[in-house]
């Protein structure tokens, strides 16, 4: 049932997962990359619509398919079995991974806020939008209104457009004085993509406003407007769909489950991108929200690093050290405005899983409280929306990682008491 | 063209392009709401990424299958809420 204890197993098929895979098969290990995914290639490097694929995603999945790891797609971690061993489940049934060393990369997702009507239908995540678009959601011709935080939204619109949906607006947070620092930092790194879309070479016409934010979404069984709050007042855009997104958050919850230390909200390694759990390193946006470069970077020098290859993974210090600072820029360019946390009426529903509304949240004093008292975050995602929502919110302290990761069917659970048995 | 191929979606046969998400199908079908959350209210695919679970259909009579991580195949049979 199990593989082989001398096994590098790779957690995550993005770009810090698949460089990190490469690096250890290329010398030689034997090497498993899982990811929950139906392909490789994560988020941001997700294929499909018209876009060809950037000349790096291209790069590494070759170099991931020259390499010798395994690929196994669809299949996701649900629990650990002891040390150094997990449970996974996908369509063809439960399996137990056995490995020597383990790398996370687990990746990000995208932060979600309430506001009133933010549950109706056709209000997405931003990169939810493009998701959905590659997985061959129709597009063309809807008028899209995109809103929230970060670099992902031009990403998404200039996606979005190519595919023929009409942006109607793009809703930055941040304040202008911020967008302008950060471009000028920008055009002295080599971040090509985002000067091209910072440029505004696919965006050129399409109304752009920093300091704005939506405060509610409208529509009968569907959405149809949405107002905005700006500077100069509140305002109306009617739309198809509102892709909405307010940065990236790490996915922690395997990590915390294999017992890793999280510092400041992120998976806390050492020079090497071990973590405190010896033998299991974490590379990418766990570690720190820095894209695709950052990612490359760190995925490489754990690679390097659980095949013994020290000196390869030094080469890349310099590098990753440019990252960090980047990772720097990004928090503090897109910092959440705090009007955001203002933004409920009291039938808000917060948690979406399990309809709890914000008047009900309002008086508790902790997650577990609220857990307790209103179910919320014990749904089906597991807090994995809420449970961000409400350390924005509250400020709560939100570390709930336990088995099953993910809602599992029951024969995963009985199964692994079989196999605990044995 | 990309090959096509047929599925059900709460009965009704949809032609639709090989390859593509389960989501996708009911979107392209015209839904816009596929689950219903506890108090009844319909919501839509959020995320696209497997993570909020409201994308949630009942795929080949197994319930609560993530609509967005799921690659349509001839002759599935979907069933969303309306």
């Amino acid at each position: 049932m199990s593989d082989s204890a001398n096994t590098v197993v790779v957690i995550g098929g993005g770009p810090a997962g698949i460089a990190a895979a490469a690096c250890v098969a290329e010398n030689g290990a034997s090497t498993v990359l899982i990811d929950d995914n139906p392909r490789l290639g994560g988020q941001i490097w997700r294929s499909g619509g018209k876009i060809p694929q950037a000349k790096e995603a291209g790069h590494w999945l070759n170099r991931f398919m020259r390499s010798g790891a395994k690929l196994q797609c669809g299949t996701r971690i649900v629990d650990r079995l002891g040390t150094k061993s997990l449970l996974a489940e996908s369509d063809r049934g439960i399996q137990r991974v056995d490995y020597s060393q383990l790398i996370l990369a687990t990746g990000a997702r995208e932060r979600l806020l309430p506001f009133p009507g933010w549950t109706i239908p056709n209000v997405v995540a931003a990169g939810g939008l493009q998701a959905l678009v590659k997985g061959g959601a129709p597009i063309a011709g809807k008028r899209v209104a995109i809103a929230g935080s970060g670099p992902l939204l031009l990403a998404v619109a200039t996606y979005l457009r190519l595919q023929g949906a009409v942006i109607v607006l793009i809703a930055e947070q941040a304040p202008w004085s911020r967008l302008v620092r950060f471009s000028a930092k920008l055009k002295s790194s080599p971040h090509k993509l985002w000067q091209a879309i910072l440029m505004g070479v696919h965006l050129r016409g399409v109304r752009f406003k920093s300091s704005c934010w939506p405060i509610a979404a409208r529509g009968e069984s569907v959405l149809e407007q949405v107002e905005f709050q700006s500077k100069q007042g509140r305002f109306s855009v009617a739309c198809d769909y509102l892709a909405c997104g307010f940065g990236l958050i790490p996915n922690l919850e395997l990590p915390r489950l294999i017992g890793c230390e999280v510092h400041n909200g992120f998976v806390a390694v050492d020079e090497w991108q071990q973590t405190s759990i010896d033998d299991v390193y974490c590379a990418g946006e766990p570690t720190g929200i820095g894209g695709i470069d950052s990612a490359l970077c760190a995925g490489q020098i754990a690679g390097f690093a659980t095949v013994g290859r020290k000196e390869e993974a030094r080469g890349l210090f310099p590098a990753r050290t440019r990252g960090k600072k980047f990772e720097e820029t990004l928090a503090f360019t897109f910092a959440l405005r705090p009007e955001l946390r203002q933004l409920c009426q009291p039938e808000t529903v917060v948690c979406r899983c399990e309809d709890v509304t914000y008047e009900r949240l309002q008086p508790m004093t902790s997650w577990r409280e609220a857990k307790l008292q209103t179910r919320c975050g014990m749904g089906a995602c597991q807090g994995r929306t809420c449970g961000a929502v409400a350390e924005f919110l509250w400020h709560w302290q939100v570390a709930s990682a336990r088995p099953p990761v993910f809602p599992a069917r029951v024969e995963s659970l009985a199964g692994k008491t079989l196999t605990l048995e044995k | 063209m990309p090959n096509l191929i047929q599925v059900t979606i709460n009965g009704q046969a949809v032609t639709v392009p090989g390859g593509i998400t389960v989501a996708a199908a009911v979107l392209l079908s015209g839904k816009s709401g596929i689950h219903r959350s506890p108090s009844g209210a319909l919501r839509g695919p959020v995320c696209g990424m497997g993570v909020c679970f409201e994308c949630r259909v009942t795929v080949n009579g197994r319930a609560h299958v993530r609509s967005c991580l799921t690659t349509c195949e001839a002759g599935m049979e979907i069933s969303a809420d309306e």
